[in-house]
Order: structure tokens, then sequence, then C-alpha cells
């Protein structure tokens, strides 16, 4: 089946102190493979300053135009701002989709895009190709992930957000060269009216979402101070404490601490199961751990099917033994 | 405060989804439903603001005629309106979901005022479309934010926090305006035995809206791949750690 060459693809990237953010990077891979799929150009929209590291990123990820969006008038994020500067520039350059990481202010972006220009926002895809001149054949996510769609969305522009845990970043094969465009916006009262005042750091503790080694206790742990012998683990791992939502349910532990669908994703090097038998929920929080161990009394348990290695057993007996074997070793070396 | 939040009813799936034969639904037959996990925040943080400033607090749901439970369990922990858009058994678009409940809050707020907060919750835990609050913002005209997992009645406005890369992002918006809202945002309460006995009895308006098709058309439904062996087992009790010290030393996530 031959497809009309389309007039292209824009991805919104979000950027840090850093360059680009990890969705971003995603969502960029996701823009850049629909774009293949009808031999058109990938284009970003960037909001502020870009850095000369963030221009290769995007050179990098197969970017041929970068916008450079000025908002005069506006420092801070403001979404229905940064959705008016995407629907310009959507209309002034042609292209047939615009593409958004699945972050909170991915989907609220996207979702304000969709409700201006009157369109469908398809939210947490995991992959897109265009099926003719004005369609797009697309999965997504639902359950957060527990489920896949298969859809196809009529009408152009397509606005797509990317699931945050499905697709994975990767460079073009080669770069391409990057043109750099600036595109100023005027922004008016109604750009401006909800904006991000102040932020406010958090501190102490290892982050959850960023955590090497996710230490997690459920219902098995049995009560609030059950938990003690895990955060002395999680001391000696260096690891941050994760939850499952019968805990936070139980009032054991702060919501803060969710590993789940509506709690916090992890991306660990190894998650530590305690004692959580492993709902559809749950699950959806640590998809993209990369080595996952269960301890559990019940052998039969679904967590058993999802985890690479299981201890059955009592976490009150194999708890305090491991951390003393952690802490032999420690001192052995 | 005139306080609306909108509730939608899932189903309470297990560990692993099954699908109807045409993988076109879940199969629902064996599950219970429930309210979607942010919208139960949501119906608890109006309770309080309601408990503590006074005012009312309306849910409204969009939904087939069981979806009338999901009410009475609002009901019964304090909402005292209770608005049903009933639908047929097919599943609705967030555009024409949006555009429905624009529909019903316009005409309420004809009949008995401007609701000064409408919450949602921020996504449903079935669909996860993430949208339908700033739809309804959009149409009328109104602030809305995201994510929200604090909120703050002042004066005239709100103070809401949203957390953002090891933080929390403060936004201000003026009354009347639209909030999504996160689980985490409070602990809701257990209904009383008396909020039960009192939600059975709660009048229900109800009002049956026209399905609509939408642009996404779905093909099928599949329940992804996931690693289907099942785990290694270490062995049992303390005698398997030495060989699970052995797999951290390997893996390099022993400081």
């Amino acid at each position: 089946m031959s497809i009309t060459p389309r007039a292209g693809v824009l991805c919104f990237v979000e950027q840090d102190d850093d360059g680009v953010v990890d969705a971003s990077l995603r969502a960029l891979t996701f823009a850049r493979s629909l774009a293949e799929s009808s031999d058109a150009a990938l284009s970003a929209a960037v909001i502020g300053e870009t850095s000369s590291t963030l221009l290769e990123i995007l050179s990098s990820f197969g970017v041929s135009d970068a916008y450079q969006v000025s908002l005069h008038g506006l420092a801070a994020y403001a979404p229905l701002g940064w959705a008016r500067a995407l629907v310009e520039l959507v209309k002034s350059t042609g292209v047939n989709a615009l593409v958004a990481a699945g972050s909170d202010r991915g989907n609220e972006v996207m979702a304000n895009v969709g409700a201006s220009m009157g369109l469908p926002m398809v939210a947490n895809c995991l992959s897109a190709s265009w099926s003719d001149a004005s369609s797009v054949r697309l999965s997504r996510q639902r359950w957060a992930g527990s489920l896949i769609e298969e859809a196809v969305l009529e009408g152009v522009p397509a606005l797509l957000s990317v699931a945050s845990d499905g697709v994975v970043a990767s460079p073009a094969k080669d770069p391409t060269p990057t043109t750099s465009h600036e595109f100023r916006l005027d922004v008016n009262e109604t750009d401006s009216s909800v904006h991000v005042a102040e932020w406010i750091g958090r501190g102490g503790g290892v982050a959850l979402a960023d955590a090497r080694v996710v230490v997690g206790g459920g219902r098995g742990v049995g009560s609030e101070d059950g938990f003690a012998a895990l955060d002395e683990l999680a001391l000696l791992l260096g690891a941050a404490v994760g939850v499952s939502r019968a805990v936070t349910s139980a009032g054991w532990r702060p919501h803060a601490q969710q590993v789940g669908q509506t709690g916090t994703r992890i991306s660990a090097e190894l998650y530590l199961a305690c004692g959580i038998s492993g709902a559809t929920q749950h699950l959806a929080g640590c998809r993209s751990a990369k080595h996952v161990v269960t301890i559990n009394t019940d052998a039969d348990a679904p967590f058993l099917s999802r985890a690479d290695y299981a201890i059955v057993g009592d976490l009150s007996v194999v708890i305090p033994a491991l951390v003393l074997a952690i802490e032999a070793r420690k001192s052995a070396h | 405060m005139n306080v609306l939040v909108c509730v939608k009813r899932v189903a309470m799936v297990g560990a692993r989804i099954v699908l109807t034969l045409d993988a076109k639904e879940v199969d629902v037959r064996q599950l219970g439903f429930t309210m979607s996990p942010h919208e139960e925040c949501a119906v608890e943080e109006a309770v309080r603001i309601v408990e503590r400033d006074g005012g009312v607090v309306t849910v409204l749901t969009l939904g087939p005629p069981e979806a009338s439970e999901q009410l009475r369990d609002a009901a019964s922990i304090g909402a005292t309106q209770l608005v049903h858009l009933v639908t047929d058994a097919r599943e609705w678009d967030p555009v024409a979901t949006a555009d429905a409940i624009v529909e019903s809050i316009r005409s309420h707020e004809a009949q008995s005022g401007t609701f000064d907060l409408i919450l949602f919750g921020n996504e449903a835990a079935d669909t996860g479309d993430y949208q339908v609050g700033v739809r309804v913002a959009h149409a009328l005209a109104r602030p809305s934010v995201n994510g929200i997992k604090n909120l703050e009645i002042r004066e005239k406005s709100i103070r809401a926090r949203r957390e953002f890369r090891g933080g929390d992002e403060l936004y201000d918006l003026t009354l009347p305006c639209v909030v999504a809202v996160k689980e985490g945002i409070n602990l809701p309460r257990y209904p009383s035995l008396p909020g039960r006995m009192r939600a059975k009895k709660m009048a229900i308006e109800a009002t049956s809206v026209e399905w609509r098709e939408g642009l996404l058309r779905l093909e099928k439904l599949r329940v992804p791949v996931e690693p289907s062996e099942r785990a290694e087992i270490l062995g049992n009790g303390a005698d398997a750690v030495p060989a699970l010290i052995a797999l951290f030393e390997q893996w390099g996530v022993l400081a």
C-alpha cells in the first residue's frame, strides 16, 4: 500500500537543566516512527530558550526543524498559553500530527490543544503509523498499561500523547541537521490565567520515581510497625520504600510512597517486593523495573508470574536474615 | 461553596484482565464495580470543603443505569445532590462525555447558580483519557488545572499543589474553576451505616443522554504480553538469603 507523503509531525519537547526530559525523548522516538511511516519530516517545539546541548539532542533524534517558542510576558509554565502556542505552530507549519510526552504537563497541554481545536486527543499511545491520508492506526494503554487498545483515529491533525512506560527512547540511525527557528507569541490574559506561581522543593530521602533500588511492602507486612524492618533494609541498600495501595488505604504509610496505577511508576534496577500479592493496580507501577524479586508466603500469588525470582517464606524471618547477611558482607569488605 | 464532582463507574479488574470473545470489551461478568480511585478522593475532598465552609456537594455521573450505585456510594459519605446522565452499555469517548456534562452543568447553573468548584479525577482508571475536565473547563471558559494533590480554598480563589520533579508546583486559580485531583489528596472515609441508609433513599435526578460516535474507532483490545514464566524460586525462608545476596552482587545493587 502506498501512502501519500505527509506534511510532517511536530513533537512538543519538555526541557530541564540537563537538556531534554526522558519522557520527551520517548515522545521524540515515537514521533519519528510516525513521521517515517509516511516519509515525512520530524520537527520539535520547545518553550523557552534552547541550549546547544538541547539542539544536539534534537539532531540526534532526527529533528529537522526546531521551533524555539518565546512567550512574551510569560515566564512560568501555563497550560493555556503553552497550548495556544502549539495550536498556532500547528496551523502555521501545517503539520498533520502533534505529539507530546504523557507527562502531567504533556497530557494537560494536549488536552487544552484538543479542546481549543475541537479535536480528539489520544492519551498514552505506544505506537502509531499513517494508514491513509487522514487516519492514524495506533495502539494505546488502558488500565495504565494492563490492557492495550488498538484503534484508528480519523482526522488531522492527530493529537497524541506517549505512554511513559511503553516506548524505549532511541536516537535516529544518523543525526539530522537541525534548523532552528524563532516563534514568538504575545501572551493574552487568558493564556496566563493559570500558571505556576511557585515551586517548592521537598528535601530528604531517595525519590521513589528515580530510585535505583526500591524495597516494596504490601498487606503481608502486617502492620504499620511491621515496616520498621523494611525501613532498615532500605537504609542498608540505599533504597526507597514503596508500598501497595492496600498499605496506604490502611493508613500505614503516606500515599507518596504508593507504587502503582494511581501512585508512582518506578523504573528501578531492583524492585524487592515484600508481602505484595500483585494486583493489576500495583503491577502497573513497576513494569519498568529491571529485576524483580518477591518475598511472599503464598507461592501462588499473582506477583510470582511477574517477578524474576521469588523467596517463599515469612517476612519476619526472611527480612532480618537478609539484613544480617548484608551487614556481614559490608563489614567483610 | 457549591461543589460539583464528576465520577465514573469502573470495573474492579483482577490480576489479569479477561476480554469478551470479540476482544472489544473487558469481560465484566465476574467483576464488581467501583468509583474510579482519583474520583473517590474528589468526592471526599468536596465533602470536607462543605463540612468546613458550608454549601452543597452535587455528584454527577455519566454511565449505564447501574452507575446509580456509584452515586449512592458518594451520597453515603456526604454528597446530597445526585445527577445521573444515563447511557446504554456503549462506551463514551471523552469529547462526547465532556459535551454531555457541559450541557447538564449549564442547565443546573441556570436553575440553582454557578458551581464555584468543579472536581474531576485526574484520569479514569479504565480508559485513562486525561482530558474530560479540561474540555469542560474550556467549554465553560473557566480556569482549570490537573494532577492536584492538595487544595486550599481562599476567599475568591483556590491554591492547588501538584508534584513536579521532586517538589511541588503551586497554582492559584480564581473561582469558579475546574480541578482534576489525584489519589493521595486525602484518605477517603468509609461510609457509616446511617450514611448508607440515607444514601439508599436519596433521590437521583436521571436524564437519558444520546450516544455519539467519536473519531477514535476501537478495533480491538488485547492483554499485553508480559513475561509469563513463573519466577524462579530461590528457596524457602532464610535458607534462600545467600542466593539472593549472590544476585544482588551480580546486579551491582549492593552499595
